[in-house]
């Protein structure tokens, strides 16, 4: 719904300000997005698929291939970037679809189960990057059932259990909520509450 | 067109022609070998059919040497004549050893007969169960059927008749086909192999842009750039719409080259498909391209995979046949009306101009306008699908 795709059925939800109903055009332009299932095209290299994308964010010429060579630097896709996405590992794959997220700057990112499916040095890798984010200012937001991942890297927390919000905080507050010495406890608590459990 | 269904066209064609398979399917396999496949089959037709025509007959004549003007005169005929001397029973064991052999006998006293001017006998042996002897048996009958009527005549003459007194009734036959005409009747399928290698040069496109694009999972990415959708998914139908205008442009120029290889002027007929026709036909069927790739881009839209969309489309391809089949089957005459109907209305226009007998122009106008009209709605329709959240799917 942030990312405009789906329409809510009701309330609103807003990026920056912007109204995701009244203006999905502008949201999207504030947003960068890895869907949950990060698909690149096969045909395209690298190179081709970051391009694709920022020409459709209205980048060309000079100004979109400085872009893109920047995100192949920073993304450390280089070894990779000239040939055709066919035989991509995963790792490559999340690494072009994140660099296909950035290509137009987007102030906020929205990470949808990033580190689905990476061994572990993509991981680390990808820690590091969306830490780098963070501190470089972007509002960075992602979804996780790794409770080790969140606690590593997340400064405010939201807990959905089918669809609702079961608990929201940060990870300090979490702990003390529901009393309990990890985050993966103070999780199973909130679900347990929200359905009725204990 | 806006940039960006123009930057999601150039994308689309740029990854359609590095798959080799697809490639090999959409521009390779369709425009050059389905003709060449088509024109060798109907070369193979004409050659034998010219060939029954033109061989020269073989028979075999017995005891010649009572009826030389005769011999002379199937000589001068055609027939290729053979001579061999015996009697009735050895006649009957040439033929049981000889497959097709036709023998003509002229009895002892053919002469003393012929020279009375009375009516003089002479004797086919044929195997009428064998199609080839039959069909020499009857050349062989008609060649003396005419040697008799030219003596006949003569004779008349020499008693100082006309000799139209002895022909009551003449039959003229009148072939009123122009050979174009003629030619139209093998060549009606081609107008078929056109349209139909036509849809199938945008089809792995159309496929691999909706279905594809949604199965490998970079859909939900493309839907979240800041453009419109109906604007990717017009792109995606002009890509189609392109690939399939370049097996046209490749599958009218393979067949141009491919019919001057037929024998079609040895058999009273001319293939009237030079560069001009060729250029009109492409012109004609470029609408029917639009209408193509709108709809195999809106029926692929509607399925979950690649195999689905396979399948369906599989369907949808023989769709513009039915009409076609349906008019050649009540040999339906072109109308105005008929020129609505896309894929048939471009059938009967191509079919206009090999024959040489173009249609009005006004016709062809109503059939160009009607198809892009057609095409356009599938165009604007698909980019309706996709508006849909539940194209996601």
């Amino acid at each position: 719904m942030l990312y405009t795709v789906l329409r809510p059925d009701a309330g609103k939800a807003s990026v920056d300000g912007i109204d995701v109903i009244r203006d999905p055009l502008a949201a999207r332009r504030a947003i960068g997005v890895l869907p949950h299932s990060a698909g690149i095209y096969p045909q395209l290299t690298a190179r081709e698929n970051i391009a694709y994308f920022g020409a459709l964010h209205g980048l060309s010429g000079e100004m979109l291939a400085r872009r893109v060579d920047e995100l192949i630097a920073d993304l450390e896709v280089g070894d990779c970037a000239g040939r055709r996405a066919k035989g991509f590992s995963q790792g490559q794959r999340i690494k072009v679809a994140l660099a296909r997220a950035l290509v137009h700057k987007p102030q906020n990112l929205l990470l949808d189960e990033p580190s689905n499916g990476l061994d572990v040095m993509a991981t680390r890798a990808l820690r590091a990057l969306i830490l780098a984010l963070r501190a470089a200012g972007h509002c960075v937001l992602f979804s996780s059932h790794v409770m080790q991942e969140v606690a590593a890297l997340c400064d405010d927390i939201v807990i959905i259990d089918h669809g609702r919000v079961v608990a929201a905080g940060t990870p300090v507050e979490l702990l003390a909520q529901f009393s309990a010495a990890t985050l993966e406890d103070a999780f199973v608590a909130a679900i347990g509450d929200a359905r009725g459990l204990e | 067109m806006k940039t960006v269904a123009r930057i999601v066209m150039w994308k689309e064609l740029r990854e359609s022609l590095r798959d080799r398979r697809t490639l090999l399917t959409s521009l390779v396999l369709g425009p050059v070998f389905a003709p060449l496949f088509f024109i060798l089959i109907l070369k193979l037709t004409l050659a034998r059919s010219v060939a029954a025509q033109d061989e020269a007959t073989p028979v075999t004549i017995a005891n010649a040497a009572a009826a030389p003007n005769l011999v002379q005169q199937l000589r001068e005929n055609g027939l290729d004549v053979t001579l061999r001397d015996g009697t009735e029973q050895e006649i009957r064991g040439w033929i049981a050893d000889t497959d097709g052999l036709v023998v003509l006998r002229i009895p002892e006293n053919f002469g003393e007969r012929f020279a009375a001017g009375q009516p003089a006998a002479v004797v086919i042996y044929a195997d009428g169960s064998n199609a080839r002897a039959e069909r020499r048996a009857t050349r062989v009958h008609q060649a003396v059927a005419a040697y008799s009527a030219l003596i006949g005549s003569l004779r008349l003459q020499a008693r100082g008749i006309s000799p139209t007194v002895a022909r009551a009734v003449v039959v003229d036959n009148v072939d009123v086909s122009t050979p174009s005409a003629r030619a139209t009747l093998l060549l009606g399928m081609l107008s078929y192999v056109i349209l139909l290698v036509t849809l199938l040069g945008g089809l792995y496109l159309a496929i691999d842009a909706t279905a594809g694009e949604r199965e490998r999972g970079s859909l939900e990415a493309l839907l979240t750039v800041p453009a419109a959708r109906e604007q990717l998914i017009y792109g995606k139908v002009a890509a189609a719409a392109v690939m399939m205008i370049l097996a046209l442009a490749l599958v009218t120029v393979s067949i141009t080259a491919a019919l001057r290889y037929v024998p079609l002027e040895t058999f009273g007929m001319t293939a009237n498909f030079g560069p001009g026709v060729a250029g009109r036909v492409f012109l004609v069927t470029v609408p029917f391209a639009l209408i193509g790739a709108g709809l195999l881009t809106v029926v692929a839209s509607f399925t979950r995979s690649y195999k689905e969309a396979q399948s369906w489309l599989g369907v949808v391809m023989l769709v513009p046949t039915v009409p076609i089949a349906i008019a050649s089957v009540l040999a339906v005459q072109p109308t105005a009306k008929l020129m609505l109907v896309p894929s048939l209305s471009q059938h009967l226009v191509i079919q206009g101009l090999m024959r040489g007998e173009a249609l009005p122009a006004a016709w062809v106008l109503l059939s160009v306008a009607s198809s892009l009209l057609i095409g356009w709605l599938l165009g604007w329709l698909a980019g309706r699908l996709y508006r849909r959240e539940a194209i996601l799917g």
